[in-house]
């Protein structure tokens, strides 16, 4: 399938599915309603629901999933293993640290892109560990191991956070932050999460021909002018955005940067730099299909995204790991 | 085989003053619950009462601060509980079941009391503590004064306005949870029934918004911060609020069946009279 | 014309030299062969020269901007790193990264496929591919560089002989075109056949350097190879072959 095609069709699927997230909700209303309030027309509380419920919902589906789905084909190419993800790796568990931090702290009502900063903060702390600990040439042991460890560490960290709150409910929280979920987010997250979702995509999508250099390995990579400071820089930064700003108002959301791109690679030949965008089409395109399954399978229930995100992606990671130690051995 | 005798011989030793119980009005009672500890204060004769659960402490959660702020307080854990020698240990239904476990192997008679869902469990809670306590008399006259109070505040209006209860993380209760009972006492039509909801449950936002009820009630806010709370300050909620009447009713008011819930009621009536005066 | 100086060379790892002050200068025309046994230092001499390794002295490779330097120099690592299963024919095309995108890029691709008889492959996923194609195809993407000098450790390891005779062919011929390689190599017989100098490498220093029946003599061989062998021109050009290891006294 050739690059444009597939993309056209990602699209299309995304724009579908975008369109159903916003036409499906608990208050089983019909399209001849929803879709006039959408545009402010008829009804004011058809409208109020459309616009301030169902339309950032949808919107920060497509963010969240582009996001997840482009940081882990990135992160992927740079790592140059298939198992690196950002929910893998420990970015996600760093960035709801992050951003537990800044509600408790107080710093997310104090200022309004407090809370996303702080996410991107621990984000960027757990990509800079990750390429320490594991780096470009550690393979998949080393790599999963800081993974655990990493995750582990702010796991802990946000749950004694949480714990040491005077609040009841923020006890409760854990499984949100681990979770993720998209329930009742209003325009203002979309408005939160938009100018670090167009930095980190804009510094990622430009590091697709470095990616396909480094294929080849980095003495390759460097013999044919990457310059591979400015590569991790940029790779790093836009990471630590995108998952940062996605984690602070959706939760930590996992297998998704793990799943869209190996499902994507063949399609796009396996170059790194095709496999960007459409991942971060493919990312979308989940999390909006997996928000409307929540939002079908259990209504009330609050079933949180990740639930379904890992119930598809643990055994696609086990599969993966599986076809990794026969390469190895 | 030791072991099992030694426990054997434990269980008959808590059946035997369990049976005490009955006979003489206790001496040193503990309660490690939010709502025996409340009922208890409102009926324990003095000095009866030993050690009450360090949440009735917490205005935040209990109504009787001030009361419970004379009794030392116990965070509900077996150790401590049995350093207290208690002759009578109240505890809730949902009191961790290892701790009432090991408290009754240890020989510590235990009384579990179910939680309040309706106007008669808050009778019955009263009546089975004033027999436990050995204060039937005072229980009755709590009861009667129960009665009194809310005969004063039911009347029967014209027409009911909606009501919605939202707290956080969406939940709202419904016409079989105390909360519910409490809403309709005052007079309002609680719009949790429209959803299909009876007891308690999540009502999604945007159900809240379309059912467009005349009066909010919101939880109150606890200290520190939380996104659980964070739905009540959605846009589509202050919109809400905006135009219907709103009213917050803190959780301590009904999360406890005990004669205080009266308070709750008339704040809740207070609020659906000024809807009335509005219209 | 000189297409890489190295003045004084140096490369120093725990402390310890690796690489001690080479001094070398290759001119268009060239094909060299980097002799040495394992440990010489052919490894680091190729990286540094490229400016991939910390280093003391000078390189004029190493002194040039990362994008100059790959539109004057083409390398192939001796690692046959291939991360993911690109098609043969794309990841050929990576040699023109340096380039931007030009109209260049397409006949430049076909060329190095065709030079390596990768036709059949081109669809191929490279990571699908026997050991010996896969070094076919990485070869092939740097020829696709199409820069005045190659750059390459080890190339024909591991290839089958028609493969390893057409490559030194193809590397012959590019200096031949007043372009120079530049190549660590094993087998000394390919060496001796094919280059028009050798470099001799022994604990990190030039032991020897010149036209390969001056460098390939018997007193070399056993100093720095601990080997003998035969070497001839014959009518069907240099022969050379290994015989035996000699006997060093232990030190």
């Amino acid at each position: 399938m050739s690059q444009r095609l597939l993309l056209g069709a990602l699209s299309a699927l995304v724009l579908a599915l975008f369109a159903g997230s916003v036409l499906i909700g608990p208050a089983g209303l019909g399209p001849r309603d929803e879709v006039p309030a959408l545009f402010g027309r008829g009804d004011d509380l058809i409208a109020m629901v459309m616009q301030e419920i169902r339309l950032p919902r949808a919107i920060l589906g497509v963010l969240l999933g582009a996001s997840l789905g482009l940081a882990g084909a990135a992160i992927q190419g740079f790592l140059r293993n298939p198992l690196a993800e950002p929910g893998l790796i420990g970015t996600s568990a760093s960035a709801a640290l992050g951003a537990v931090l800044a509600i408790q702290t107080g710093l997310a009502a104090a200022m309004p892109l407090g809370l996303p900063l702080a996410a991107l903060a621990g984000a960027l702390v757990s990509v800079l560990l990750i390429l320490l600990l594991a780096g470009s040439r550690g393979g998949a042991l080393p790599l999963i191991l800081a993974g655990i460890a990493i995750s582990a560490l702010a796991g802990a960290a946000t749950s004694l956070v949480l714990n040491l709150s005077p609040n009841p409910f923020a006890a409760n929280e854990i499984i949100f932050w681990m979770m993720g979920s998209l329930a009742d987010r209003s325009m203002l997250h979309v408005w939160m999460t938009l100018p670090f979702f167009a930095l980190g995509a804009g510094l990622l999508l430009a590091c697709g021909r470095g990616l396909d250099a480094l294929t080849l390995g980095e003495d390759t990579a460097a013999s044919m002018g990457l310059r591979m400071g400015r590569l991790r820089l940029a790779l790093v930064i836009g990471v630590a955005a995108l998952v940062g700003s996605a984690t602070a108002v959706a939760g930590a959301v996992g297998f998704v940067g793990l799943v869209v791109p190996h499902l994507l690679r063949r399609a796009v030949g396996a170059s790194p730099s095709r496999l960007l965008p459409a991942s971060a089409l493919g990312g979308a395109a989940v999390v909006l299909a997996a928000d409307i399954a929540v939002r079908m399978l259990a209504p009330g229930r609050d079933l949180k995204l990740g639930v379904l995100t890992a119930l598809v992606g643990a055994p696609f990671f086990l599969h993966l790991i599986w076809r990794t130690r026969g390469d190895g051995a | 085989m030791v072991g099992r005798l030694f426990r054997a011989g434990c269980i008959a030793l808590g059946l035997w003053l369990g049976g005490a119980a009955h006979a003489a009005p206790p001496q040193r009672v503990v309660s490690m619950n939010l709502c025996t500890d409340q009922l208890a204060m409102l009926l324990a004769a003095p000095g009866q009462l030993v050690s009450v659960s360090y949440l009735a402490q917490d205005p935040q959660a209990s109504t009787m601060v001030e009361q419970a702020r004379a009794y030392p307080a116990n965070h509900g854990l077996a150790e401590e509980i049995y350093r207290l020698r208690p002759d009578l240990v109240l505890a809730g239904a949902y009191t961790t079941r290892a701790t009432v476990a090991m408290l009754q192997r240890l020989g510590v008679p235990v009384a579990i009391f179910p939680p309040e869902a309706d106007f008669d469990g808050i009778r019955g809670n009263l009546r089975r503590m004033g027999e436990l306590l050995g204060r039937e008399a005072e229980a009755e006259a709590q009861i009667a004064a129960f009665d009194h109070g809310l005969a004063a505040l039911m009347d029967t209006p014209v027409q009911r306005p909606t009501a919605a209860l939202y707290y956080a993380n969406s939940y709202t209760s419904g016409r079989d949870s105390l909360a519910g009972r409490i809403v309709e006492a005052a007079g309002l039509h609680n719009i949790a029934a429209d959803a299909g909801l009876s007891g308690g449950g999540v009502l999604a936002l945007e159900q809240l918004v379309l059912a467009n009820p005349d009066l909010l009630i919101r939880g109150r806010r606890y200290a520190g911060r939380s996104r659980a709370e964070e739905v009540l300050d959605h846009p589509a909620v202050a919109a809400l609020a905006e135009r219907a009447g709103q009213t917050g009713i803190a959780d301590q008011d009904w999360v406890c069946g005990t004669p205080r819930v009266l308070g709750a009621i008339a704040r809740l009536r207070d609020a659906r009279l000024g809807l009335e005066q509005g219209s | 014309m000189s297409l890489l100086t190295l003045q004084k060379l140096t490369v120093a790892r725990h402390g310890r030299a690796v690489l001690n002050g080479i001094d070398l200068t290759v001119t268009g025309g060239e094909f060299i062969g980097l002799l040495g046994p394992n440990g010489a230092g052919k490894t680091t001499l190729l990286r540094a020269a490229l400016g991939l390794l910390a280093h003391g002295g000078h390189s004029s490779l190493a002194a040039l901007p990362a994008g100059e330097r790959a539109r004057r120099a083409a390398f192939m690592a001796q690692g046959r790193d291939i991360a993911w299963p690109l098609p043969v024919e794309r990841l050929v095309a990576l040699g023109r990264t340096p380039h931007g995108r030009s109209p260049a890029d397409a006949p430049a691709v076909e060329r190095a496929i065709a030079a390596l008889g990768l036709e059949p492959l081109r669809h191929r996923p490279a990571t699908e591919l026997s050991g010996g194609e896969q070094a076919r195809a990485l070869i092939a993407r740097m020829l696709a560089q199409e820069t005045p000098l190659l750059v390459a450790d080890e190339p024909v390891a591991g290839l089958d002989p028609a493969a390893q005779i057409k490559v030194m062919q193809v590397f012959a011929g590019i200096a031949g075109q007043g372009r120079a390689v530049l190549a660590s190599l094993h087998d000394l017989g390919m060496a001796a056949r094919h280059c028009t100098r050798l470099i001799l490498m022994d604990g990190g220093r030039i032991a020897a350097d010149g036209p390969p029946e001056q460098v390939l003599h018997a007193g070399n061989l056993a100093r720095v190879f601990g080997i003998t062998a035969w070497f001839a021109a014959t009518p069907q050009g240099p022969v050379f072959q290994p015989l035996d290891i000699l006997t060093k006294e232990l030190p």
